[in-house]
């Protein structure tokens, strides 16, 4: 790979005004327009990456970040438009290509094999070989060693089995594999998101060792802490078109969202004037073998009660075994002044407490079913008469969520695999809703979809608990803990560290609470 | 989705008038509804299997055990026959149903209970009720002679123009179809293969569904044995056997995904149908054993081609969607 080309070429895309240019580009994309059928993902975008530097891609959930980085790694052909590499023109007509022209991408969750070992996982496919073209073990080994040391990751066994790694060192992986190829471009898709603080301050570590190294680096995050934190220029897409970009140092947070969403974000939370009446569960002593201790709260009604922690906290769990999905070992929950035993999400849901959980994919809808099936999938027990279905009530069910929820939809027997992410949502939360929950245990809301959305969910919580609900909503956003609770819980390592009511409260405060800082 | 459905299933449909289309240029007879009646009565038992195994496969789960089943099932309703002829035929019908409900049972225990992957309960029963058939009967046949009349002619009589067996299987066709359309388990089994994660949340027991269904492929296991054994007039080790791999052809055929989740009892009869005709007009047309194995070795793999295809279709909408996000 020829390194020196950069020095010798010129950049041909007119120069932004206010830029000051380091060195010329490593890659430019230039006018790539990507359509696919009904949908035009992508118009007239640039994007260009500078050795040495990271680049933050942002934009709301459809803007086609994700279509942008499938044309980087060559998954995906553009329409029109042109990809230079070093100043010279260059076709990426596959992954392969894309990987020989050192270009490598880090996902959300890892594209690695969990059965393989570290240093397989790092050579796979260019794996060192002897002489009779069989593959050098030592030589492999010691080479991953070496690459996981330069990277300040020598904690990581070469041998370690890929799965018996955490997330964070997961990417550790990746990155050293990118490093082994002699990567020159890494593009990081929401590195970010299942990481812990002390993870994702390990990657950014990672990162400006990769910047010291001389690559050209793509961030990708919804968060714009960290977007502050770790790069040096911005690139801001909206609807498929690129709507700025700049040095990070030159706009403030404002200037960006205002570019993202087109318009003035004022305020993103709901105002609300929360009615707070006597307890509605209780919870008191709930413990489990290995996963959390002692855990004693109320929930009155017409709250919202946030639960914050680091990811890890054990927060999940609590819930889950709140919700009869799984069993306490010790301690009571009682609804309404009843002790309640949930052995089974279906006798919790009886008892008017619901868990719409984290994983919209895995764990909400059932693509493949109609939404009204979706939608009354909890309430069969209502909907049928001796397990003999309904149908009409099924569908006037489904129709009074789905059009309370403001659902988009041609029919309620289209697949649910056929609608928008945020459209899921909504029959995810109308599935729920339609099982008439006294408590509702939102498992973080809101992550990974875009500010429009997020402000929707947030109103609807609003609106829920104006009407008498209570909501427990579990979030790793402070903002999002801040700006909607009315008290906060703070789990740390399977416990709760302490219970704040939400009036001044800051950030601060809930993090070292989370972290076990004693201030 | 139903839309899809209803496409493949025409496509199958489409498939099986072709076939016979073709049958009939070398047989003129064969496409006589006369004719067509026998070939649905021959396949009855092979229909009402390959439901039974459905509701398996949609579960993400296989029931390789079925045939065994069968064989075990009717080698003691025929050892009953033999020892006691004075039992009514209906009385038998429930003990060959409760005799598949227990074996069926055994495999949904250790698939729910144990949480062992179901293919590797049913390959271990699979020996086992072959072997337990061996035990019950000592290695002896029961044969023609030694069954009642009516232990023999019972499904062979005529009702409204269609032999009983006929009757017995549009029963349980039609069973299957209100079943899985308009009950809360029919919906559960199909939540679950689709995804067996959400459904846990919605409230559904996973475990305990799948218990059911095994239960289900038991007792359709056990009804078959009777009805094979009283067809073919002969009980003994060797009967169905390896006949499982024919109900799970017949399944695939149908369009049922062994991913689980997909299928339909509409799917899983003309399957069945297929498979049914292609075993009895080749013979008839002179065409030998080992290009009717070839033939529906292709059709097989044809369907699994045909069905990813589709599969892939819908998997387009979903990327489509994933670039717009």
């Amino acid at each position: 790979m020829d390194t020196t080309a950069q020095h010798k070429m010129e950049t041909e895309r007119p120069e932004p005004s206010g830029l000051s240019q380091p060195s010329a580009p490593r890659l430019t994309l230039s006018g790539i327009s990507k359509s696919f059928p009904g949908v035009r993902a992508l118009h007239n975008v640039s994007l260009s990456l500078y050795p040495g530097q990271v680049t933050a891609l942002i934009g709301e959930n459809g803007a086609g970040k994700s279509t942008l980085v499938k044309i980087m790694t060559g998954i995906y052909q553009p329409d029109a438009g042109e990809i230079s590499i070093d100043g010279q023109a260059t076709a990426l007509p596959s992954a392969h290509a894309a990987f020989g022209h050192g270009i490598t991408a880090i996902h959300q969750e890892t594209v690695l094999f969990d059965d393989l070992s570290v240093a397989e996982n790092i050579f796979l496919g260019h794996a060192p070989r002897t002489r009779f073209g069989i593959i050098d073990w030592r030589t492999m080994r010691k080479n991953a060693r070496e690459v996981l040391e330069t990277m300040r990751a020598g904690h990581i066994d070469a041998d370690t089995r890929l799965k018996d790694l955490g997330i964070a060192n997961k990417h550790l992986v990746a990155v050293a594999r990118a490093m082994s190829i002699d990567a020159r471009i890494v593009i990081m898709d929401e590195p970010t998101a299942a990481l812990s603080m002390k993870e994702i301050e390990e990657l950014f570590l990672l990162i400006e060792f990769l910047k010291s190294e001389g690559k050209a680096v793509l961030f990708i995050s919804h968060k714009f802490d960290e977007i502050y934190r770790i790069a040096d220029r911005y690139t801001v897409f909206r609807d498929g078109e690129m709507v700025g970009e700049g040095l990070l140092k030159d706009a403030s947070q404002g200037q960006i969202v205002r570019m993202m969403v087109g318009r003035n974000v004022d305020h993103i939370f709901p105002q609300r004037e929360p009615k707070i009446g006597a307890p509605v569960l209780s919870v008191a002593g709930l413990s489990h073998p290995t996963e959390f201790d002692d855990i004693g709260f109320e929930l009155r009604k017409g709250e919202i009660l946030g639960f914050y922690g680091l990811v890890g906290a054990g927060r999940s769990e609590v819930m889950q075994a709140i919700a009869g999905i799984t069993r306490t070992s010790r301690g009571t929950i009682s609804l309404e002044g009843q002790a309640i035993a949930p052995k089974s999400a279906a006798d919790s849901i009886e008892a008017g407490i619901v868990y719409v959980p984290e994983e919209r994919g895995k764990q909400g809808v059932v693509i493949g079913l109609p939404i009204f099936q979706n939608v009354s999938l909890p309430s069969l027990r209502r909907t049928s008469k001796s397990g003999v279905l309904r149908l009409a009530e099924e569908f006037s069910l489904a129709r009074s969520y789905t059009e309370r929820l403001d659902l988009r939809a041609s029919s309620l027997s289209q697949d649910v695999g056929t609608l928008s992410g945020g459209n899921q949502q909504k029959v995810v939360i109308a599935k729920w809703l339609a099982t008439a929950p006294k408590v509702i245990i939102l498992d973080e809301p809101t992550k990974g979809i875009d500010i429009g959305s997020k402000a929707a969910v947030h109103g609807f919580m609003a609106e829920l608990v104006a009407q008498g609900l209570s909501v427990i909503m579990v979030s790793s956003e402070l903002p999002e803990i801040l700006g909607m609770s009315d008290r906060v819980v703070v789990m740390r390592e399977g416990r709760i560290a302490a219970t704040y009511d939400n009036k001044g409260l800051d950030a601060e405060t809930l993090v070292r609470t989370a972290a076990g800082i004693v201030a | 989705m139903k839309n899809f459905f209803k496409y493949r299933e025409i496509w199958l449909l489409a498939g099986i008038v072709l076939l016979i289309g073709l049958i009939s240029t070398r047989f003129p007879g064969f496409a006589n509804p006369a004719n067509l009646r026998q070939v649905f009565n021959d396949t009855s038992i092979l229909m009402i299997l390959a439901l039974g195994q459905m509701v398996v496969i949609l579960t993400r789960s296989i029931d390789l055990s079925m045939a065994s089943n069968l064989c075990f099932t009717g080698m003691v309703v025929a050892m009953l026959n033999a020892a006691h002829p004075a039992i009514p035929i209906p009385a038998l019908i429930v003990i060959a149903l409760l005799v598949g409900l227990v074996l069926g049972a055994i495999n949904g225990l250790l698939v729910w209970r144990l949480n062992i992957p179901s293919i590797v309960v049913t390959l271990g029963t699979l020996t086992i009720y072959r072997g337990a058939t061996f035990v019950v009967s000592g290695g002896a046949w029961v044969n023609a002679d030694q069954m009642s009349s009516d232990f023999i002619n019972f499904q062979r009589a005529a009702f409204l123009g269609l032999p009983v067996l006929s009757w017995i299987a549009i029963a349980v066709i039609a069973l299957f179809f209100v079943v899985m359309t308009r009950t809360q388990i029919g919906r559960s089994i199909h939540a679950i293969g689709v995804n067996p994660t959400a459904s846990v949340y919605a409230g559904i027991d996973v475990g305990r569904t799948k218990f059911i269904v095994f239960c289900i492929s038991g007792m359709i296991g056990g009804l078959a044995g009777y009805l094979w054994i009283s067809r073919y007039v002969i009980a003994s080790v060797e009967v169905a056997n390896g006949y499982e791999l024919n109900i799970i052809a017949a399944c695939v055929i149908g369009g049922i995904s062994i991913a689980g989740g997909i299928g339909s009892v509409g799917g899983a009869v003309l399957g069945a149908l297929f498979l049914g005709i292609i075993s009895n007009a080749l013979p008839v047309i002179n065409i030998s054993p080992f290009w009717q194995m070839a033939i529906s070795g292709s059709a097989i793999i044809l369907a699994v081609v045909l069905n990813a295809r589709g599969e892939r279709r819908q998997g387009r909408i979903i990327l489509r969607k994933a670039e717009a996000a």
